[in-house]
This record gives structure tokens, sequence and C-alpha cells, in this order.
């Protein structure tokens, strides 16, 4: 009998495909996200919008958060470390979360270096902005990648370019030689062995979620369209005005994303949707998705 | 809506439907099709119409029931299981297959006459890989894959036991219906899928023989 393997990392993963893994700060949104059908929580202390709001250092969740949520819930519950920060990763896992997301949301810990992920029983998700990230992210032991999006935003621009951006250089590799692909390689400053294996296999070795500024079902459905196998919402559902209702119309709209009459039912008199930010009032220098390296 | 019991008379290749509402549903398809058949991917109630079959995979059961709920998928399938259907279910489809689930009320097809731990070996860190032994497949062990799996705890007396690990039942057939607390999709072994193929073949000289299909009919939960 084996644990922790990489199969069975990325085995989690696989079952959460197709659904929808949810923001939560207490319990009482915990038992919210699991009625409306998310597949996984994901625990935190606030949600990107109000850390984005803050400002300040945003570190793990504290450990009674996360064990109050665990008890609520039955589906997986996730919880946040900070880039490089493998001390609350060692934390995290020995509160037997089911999944750590070293997360550009959190402060980063490390400006150089993301945590070793293969020195972990517990499965990580981490963030990309480009297939070389998530490349790299995968060759330190990521079972899961996310596209990074603009988290706490509601504006969904920043999710679709970095699908559109991880597919379309996953196709580029698809169209190349052998000997072209050592020098991808270096552009895309990934291990050769994981480009050769994108190249031949024209997809991520991991399940690809899609992160960072979605809102409503429609945004949900898009990012699947686009190639998401799954998305996180954050701030979109409990900073909306009806929650419980948002959360069922993303989840619906999430499994239906290819049915017009679905998805035009589900998006019905949602009440308000959170208010959105436009990236160019953020400003570069306030930009998270720029985290990570 | 009615289960074509007359199917494998002609020649037409058997299509197998997989729930695709959420989880593996495309590493059974895949599967499935190795395996020699025709797939399908189910998310209303019109897409069960005319399949010899239905595959219920991995994924959280939780999410999956209260889609079954929306989407009014509960009665159509306890019905075509009636009428003779055959059901696989693995992990998260086990628990919707079975009669209760311990310590929950989540909506569940209660099919089988199993009852249901879930997360019985633990959370994710303690999810595991080990070779498991099934006498009904012969041969070799099968790569167990568990992961927050559950097991059965107890199950009625029409329920055969196929194999057992650290003495929980983790793999069950009851008539026409197959189940795995583990994930025979996420390997390259057909072994599984080949013997749910085969109850295809085997199962309908039952019907036709007048014997009633087992159908555990839960109180309603939808």
């Amino acid at each position: 009998m084996k644990i922790g393997t990489m199969t069975v990392k990325t085995g989690l993963a696989e079952m959460l495909k197709g659904g929808v893994i949810m923001d939560v700060t207490n319990a009482e949104q915990a038992k919210i996200a699991e009625e409306a059908g998310a597949c996984a929580v994901m625990a935190l202390e606030r949600v990107p919008s109000d850390i984005r709001a803050a400002g300040g250092v945003a570190r793990m969740a504290d450990p009674e958060k996360i064990r109050e949520i665990q008890e609520t819930v039955s589906i997986p519950v996730m919880a946040k470390a900070r880039i490089g920060h493998f001390v609350e990763a060692q934390i995290l896992e020995a509160l037997e979360v089911d999944y750590i997301d070293e997360s550009e949301v959190l402060t980063p810990a490390d400006e150089s270096n993301h945590i070793n992920k293969w020195n972990f029983k517990v499965p990580f998700v981490c963030g990309a902005i480009n297939l070389g990230e998530a490349l790299r992210r995968i060759s330190e032991g990521a079972a899961m990648i996310r596209t990074k999006g603009e988290a706490g935003t509601g504006n969904v621009v920043e999710a679709v370019r970095h699908m559109r951006t991880i597919t379309s250089e996953i196709r580029q590799l698809a169209g190349m030689d052998g000997d072209e692909l050592f020098k991808a390689a270096k552009e895309l400053r990934a291990p050769i062995e994981l480009v050769q294996w994108v190249a031949q296999n024209g997809k991520l070795p991991v399940v690809n979620f899609s992160a960072g500024g979605l809102a409503t079902p429609a945004d949900a459905a898009l990012m699947m369209q686009l190639g998401a196998e799954g998305v996180f919402v954050g701030s979109g559902i409990f900073k909306s005005a009806d929650p419980a209702a948002r959360g069922k119309a993303i989840v619906e709209a999430t499994t239906h994303f290819n049915d017009q009459q679905i998805l035009a039912k589900v998006s019905t008199g949602l009440k308000e949707a959170m208010a959105g930010l436009d990236i160019k009032e953020i400003g570069e220098e306030n930009l998270i998705q720029y985290r990570g390296w | 809506m009615s289960y074509n019991l007359f199917v494998r008379q002609s020649s037409r290749k058997p299509t197998i439907g997989v729930l695709a509402l959420q989880g593996a549903f495309r590493e059974h398809g895949r599967a499935l099709v190795k395996a020699g058949v025709t797939a399908r991917q189910v998310r209303r109630r019109s897409e069960l119409e005319g399949i010899d079959g239905l595959v219920i995979p991995g994924g959280e059961s939780t999410t999956i029931g209260k889609l079954m709920v929306s989407y009014h998928l509960l009665q159509p399938v306890r019905e075509l299981a009636a009428a003779g259907m055959l059901v696989f279910g693995t992990c998260a489809g086990l628990v919707m297959l079975a009669r209760e689930v311990i310590e929950d009320d989540q909506p569940l097809l209660g099919l089988m006459d199993i009852k249901v731990r879930r997360n019985a070996f633990g959370r994710q860190v303690k999810s595991f890989e080990a070779p498991l032994e099934v006498p009904a497949l012969g041969g070799e062990p099968f790569p167990g894959i568990f992961i927050r799996a559950p097991w059965i705890e107890s199950a009625g007396p029409m329920v055969e036991i196929l194999a057992k690990f650290e003495g929980h039942p983790v793999a069950a057939r009851q008539d026409r219906l197959l189940v795995t607390a583990f994930h025979p999709e996420l390997t390259d072994d057909l072994r599984l899928h080949q013997l749910f193929l085969e109850m295809l073949a085997g199962g309908e000289i039952k019907i036709l023989e007048g014997q009633k299909a087992t159908g555990f009919q839960k109180k309603a939960p939808s």
C-alpha cells in the first residue's frame, strides 16, 4: 500500500473535474457552497477582493477556521499557503487538508523559490499565466494547475488571456519536431521531458482549472468552452447578493457549459453580481498574477 | 423511455452511457471505447434514451446527486435499472447506487442493497494505491487506486462481494449492478470494464427468464 503517490495526487484532481471549487471563509459559507453543489471548498481568511481592499500581508488561514470548515462539510477542503512558505504547507498537511493551493493571492514568502512539493503527501495546485510557468510548477511537484486570472476583480478578462495563452502554446509545441523542442524548452524555461510530453499528448500532464475573476454562470461556461477542466470561484459567489442561488447556477453552468438553453435559464434572475474592477484601473504594480517565478 | 432488451440480438454495437455531470467521466468513456463499445455522455434525460448500460463515474457524490435531482435523472435511471439496464458505479458512483450512506442524507439512487461509509479510509493524505485480489477477474491482482474512497459497511444477501481491502468490501455485484470503491478508469487495466460488458450479455437471459430486477426504492429523496 502506497500513499502520497503522484497517481493519487493527480487522481483527486481528476475527480474534481467538471466541478466548481468555491472560496469560503467560515463554516456557514462552506455549508452553502456544499448545498450549491461545489465539488470542493477553499478555506481562507478573506476572499481575494477583501484581501485586495485590505492590503498588508495576507497569510495562511487560522487552523481553527480550517478545522471548523472540515467538520462542517464532507467534500474536499483545500487551503492556501504563501508562495515558497513550506512551513505553512507543513501545517496544512498536519491539518489533513485535501489540497494545498500555493497561491499568489497571498503575499509571497520567497521571491525566488516555490515550495518543493515533492516533499509532501498532500497534493498541491498552483497558478500559472502561461505554459512555462505551469510546467515549472509541475516539475516542482504540483498535481494540478489553475490559470491565475486576476483574483478579486470579478473581471474574467485575465482568466481568458491565460487560458488562451496556455492552449495556444500547447498547440505550437504539438506542431514542432523533436529538434525544435529543445529550443522551446529553453524559451519556456521548463524541463525538456515535460515539454516533450506536452508536445506528444497535446495537453498538460495534470488537470487544468480556470480561476481569477469569474463572477457569473456565463463566465464559468466561457472558461469551460475555452478548455478549462473545471473552475475556481473566489469572491464571485460570496460577494454577490444571493450566494446560494449564484453558486448553484455556476455549478449547473459548469456541467452544462455547452447547452445554450440551460445557460440562459440558470443565468436568469440571479440578483446583483459582485462589483467588478477594470484591470487598467488596478495598475500594473498591483496585479497579483505576476507573483510566481 | 424504454430499455431496449432486444438490442443485443441485432448486430449494433452496444452503447454505454457515462453520467457526465461531474468527475472522471472522460476516462470511463475512453476505457469503454477501448473495450469495444460506443460511449455516450449523459447530462440530460433525453440522453438516456436507447443506452444499454450506464456508468456513474468517480467525482463528488454530493455534487453528482444534487445535479441528478436538478435535472430529473434519479427516477428515470431507477426505472431503466428496474427494466434491466446495467449500471457500473465507481467511488462516487458506488455511493450513488447505495441504499444507504452512513451519517448522510444526500440524494441516492438506492438501487443496490449496500450500506456505505463515505471517505472511509480518511482524507486525501490517506488516499493510496494497492494491488487487489479480485477472484472474479482471475490472473494478476487489479491495480487499486483509492481516492478519499468509500467502503461497503454491510451488504444484503443478494450482493456478491468481489474484493476486499483490509477486511472491508470494496467491489461488489448485485444482479445487473457492479460497483467499485476504487478507480479502474484511472488505470490501463480494462478487466473490470470488460466484466461489466460481459454482464450485458449474461444478464439478459435472467430478464427473459422473468426474474425481477432488484430495485430498492429508498424514500424518494428527489
